[in-house]
């Protein structure tokens, strides 16, 4: 889950990081009553979970209250880079001596958690890494010892951070550290991280990911998540524990096992196909989840055709047809529906399909064949 | 041989006395698996189906020489159930549990390591030698005994491939799942130099998919290290950046993890990609006769 920039930024208060201060605002009223209590020069700052909102004009300074008020209306309800801004962050203007950054990030394939530091702040950090890698210092942490300040100050040495400040730093980057571990962060990124005039560290902005495996030990985090503003099939999805991603084709796609299910999409492309969706209806479906997922894709109006590839390990094949077949009880399904079964209680499956002879039920035997059907029949309607 | 299990396994479930652990577990030894204990705190001194339980695993292994260490237990006491395992001194630990924390498994990863216990999974359905052992939830029915060994992140995935080897006459040696999350215990590297190494495997088929590095190391061992033939599978050629796709691993971050850089990393060290599951199983067929 990635967080929005001020509540990142509330992470970071918490766990004493500094930041500016600053107030959330839904509403244009909001963020004038919000400015007022900050004072001017302010800044107002459209909180969506992707970059480039300065180039988007999703923030703009006020210096006063009907500035505020312009800005307010002028960002909320714009749309960036595909995000329509619900929610602001006014916070105070800062002046600004120097652009830093620096992150925590975990490694993957070294398995350890990465800091990294550079004087080169403000701009695209991969852009920095690519025109002088040497600006950026990039340090694995033991995973058992972690980063204390004599080895964050080393680092902020080697990054050639501002004397009079390479405390600060080095102090914040071990409450970086601290906050990752402390919220089950796997990216924190700070960019850019401000000197002030009056020679200050503050983090200015803030980039958050916290795994979502971890949120059952974060209740205000999960809060959060449930929050979080999602496309209408994915909320849905979500309420019914299966695992969904629009993909904004027409081809629906249900799949059992996310590796299959993947593979699904993939051979429906190859077919030539645009696939809707990723439906993982997950190892040892049973017949009511299949419902719950004929219910989620059908509820999708692009969609004009579906295919179910199903291998039965765990997943029983006949499960999977008693659901199809409850499922066409309860829903209407309009679209013609391509279903491979194979596995586990195939006969069983594929003979209780048959039986019930359903309307728009096109059965096929291989997943090449299945992705093929399913292409044909979605492109044969208007 | 076949690797990492064997009939020397001699099998300890955490999580015996759960729904799953229980079904998995005893269809494990159903199998042919030496299932010698389960271990639920609390509930030491009961029986699953005749199978004795004990409070903790290190008990486990002094009474009923638990050598290998099967994790069922729910996510949010998986990681403590495999630190119990690795101190107890078991050999190897098979974690099927999904839905770990990563930082958790990052600390638990170089446990294990540091201890010189081989971790599979977690987030994986297990490993398989046909004819010798089932330790997770592979469905045993779609393999026979052969000289082809698979390692693969997703599960439905690798019975889909192993299925069609089946048919085409061909049976496997080993078939590892390494699971699908961001940190697992062992790497697709780690499992390749076990089968490189094992007589009874032929030829390697490796079941990828986007998300991390692991695929473009593997061509880089694969080069360095592996005589054996490979063919590979690699998955979700079509998920879009910054999507999760079920798998908690498979997530397109930046510019690196994508289903097209992998082939092109396996297929640059003359490792043959499939474009289906199908294909790889063919061409999977055609080296193996050519090797032959």
């Amino acid at each position: 889950m990635d967080l929005l920039e001020y509540q990142g930024k509330q992470l970071f208060r918490s766990h004493g990081v500094p930041v500016p201060e600053g107030r959330h605002a839904a509403t244009v009223d909001d963020a004038v009553t919000a400015a007022d209590a900050i004072g001017y020069p302010c800044v107002v700052k459209a909180q969506v979970p992707i970059g480039g909102r300065g180039k988007a004009g999703g923030i703009k300074i006020a210096t006063d209250a009907s500035e505020a008020r312009g800005h307010a209306g002028a960002i909320l309800g714009m749309d960036i880079r595909g995000f329509t801004v619900e929610d602001l962050w006014v916070e105070q203007a800062s002046d600004i001596a120097s652009e830093y950054y620096a992150s925590i990030i975990l490694d993957r394939s070294e398995k350890r958690l990465l800091a990294m530091l550079s004087r080169m702040g403000g701009i695209d950090v991969e852009e920095v890494a690519e025109r002088d890698p040497d600006a950026l210092v990039r340090r694995h942490l033991d995973p058992a010892a972690g980063i204390d300040a004599e080895l964050a100050r080393e680092i902020a040495l080697d990054a050639g951070i501002d004397e009079d400040v390479t405390g600060q730093v080095a102090e914040l980057l071990v409450e970086l550290h601290r906050v990752a571990l402390a919220e089950d962060a796997t990216l924190i990124e700070v960019n850019p991280l401000i000197v002030t005039g009056d020679r200050r560290v503050v983090a200015l902005d803030s980039k958050v990911t916290i795994d979502n495996n971890a949120l059952f030990r974060h209740e205000e985090l999960a809060k959060l998540a449930d929050s979080a503003a999602d496309d209408p099939q994915e909320a849905m999805a979500k309420e019914k524990g299966l695992t969904y991603v629009k993909l904004g084709g027409d081809i629906g796609i249900l799949g059992n096992g996310a590796g299959l299910c993947m593979s699904t999409l993939d051979v429906v492309a190859q077919a030539g196909g645009a696939p809707a969706n990723f439906l993982d209806a997950g190892g040892g479906s049973r017949a009511e989840a299949i419902v719950d997922a004929l219910e989620v894709i059908t509820s999708d109006e692009k969609v004009n055709a579906i295919l179910f590839n199903i291998f039965g390990g765990i997943t029983r094949c006949d499960e999977i047809a008693k659901g199809i077949i409850e499922a066409s009880k309860q829903i209407e399904i309009d679209v013609p529906f391509v279903v491979r079964l194979d596995g586990t209680n195939q006969e069983e499956g594929l003979r209780l399909l048959a039986e019930a002879d359903l309307p728009n039920l096109h059965q096929e035997k291989t997943m090449l064949g299945a992705a093929e059907r399913v292409v044909e029949l979605a492109a044969a309607r208007p | 041989m076949s690797i990492i299990i064997d009939t020397n396994t001699r099998l300890v479930v955490s999580g015996l006395t759960g729904r799953e652990g229980s079904f998995h577990g005893l269809r494990n030894r159903d199998y042919g698996t030496e299932l010698v204990a389960g271990v639920t705190p609390g509930k030491g001194g009961r029986e699953v189906d005749g199978v004795p339980v004990f409070d903790t695993i290190a008990a486990a292994v002094s009474e009923r020489g638990a050598n290998t260490s099967m994790i069922f237990v729910p996510a949010r006491f998986a990681a403590a159930a495999i630190e119990e395992a690795v101190d107890a001194g078991v050999e190897t630990v098979i974690a099927i549990t999904e839905g770990i924390p990563v930082l958790d498994m990052m600390r638990v990863y170089w446990q294990a390591r540091d201890a010189g216990v081989r971790l599979i999974g977690p987030n994986c359905p297990g490993v398989l030698s046909p004819g010798k052992a089932n330790v997770g939830i592979i469905p045993a029915q779609f393999f026979d005994p052969g000289p082809i060994g698979v390692v693969s992140k997703s599960g439905t995935l690798t019975y889909q491939i192993g299925n069609e080897l089946k048919h085409a006459g061909a049976g496997n040696s080993t078939i590892v799942g390494i699971g699908g999350d961001p940190i697992v215990g062992s790497d697709f590297i780690d499992v390749l130099a076990l089968f490189e190494d094992d007589d009874e495997t032929e030829l390697i088929v490796i079941v990828g998919e986007i998300g991390g590095d692991a695929e473009e190391r593997a061509a880089e061992f694969i080069a360095e290290r592996v005589s054996k033939p490979v063919v590979a599978y690699i998955a979700g050629f079509t998920a879009p950046p910054g999507k999760q796709m079920g798998h908690a691993g498979a997530i397109i971050s930046g510019s690196s993890g994508t289903a097209e850089a992998k082939k092109q990393a396996l297929e640059a060290r003359d490792v043959r990609v499939g474009r289906s599951p199908t294909e790889t199983a063919t061409l999977a067929i055609e080296a193996l006769r050519a090797a032959g």
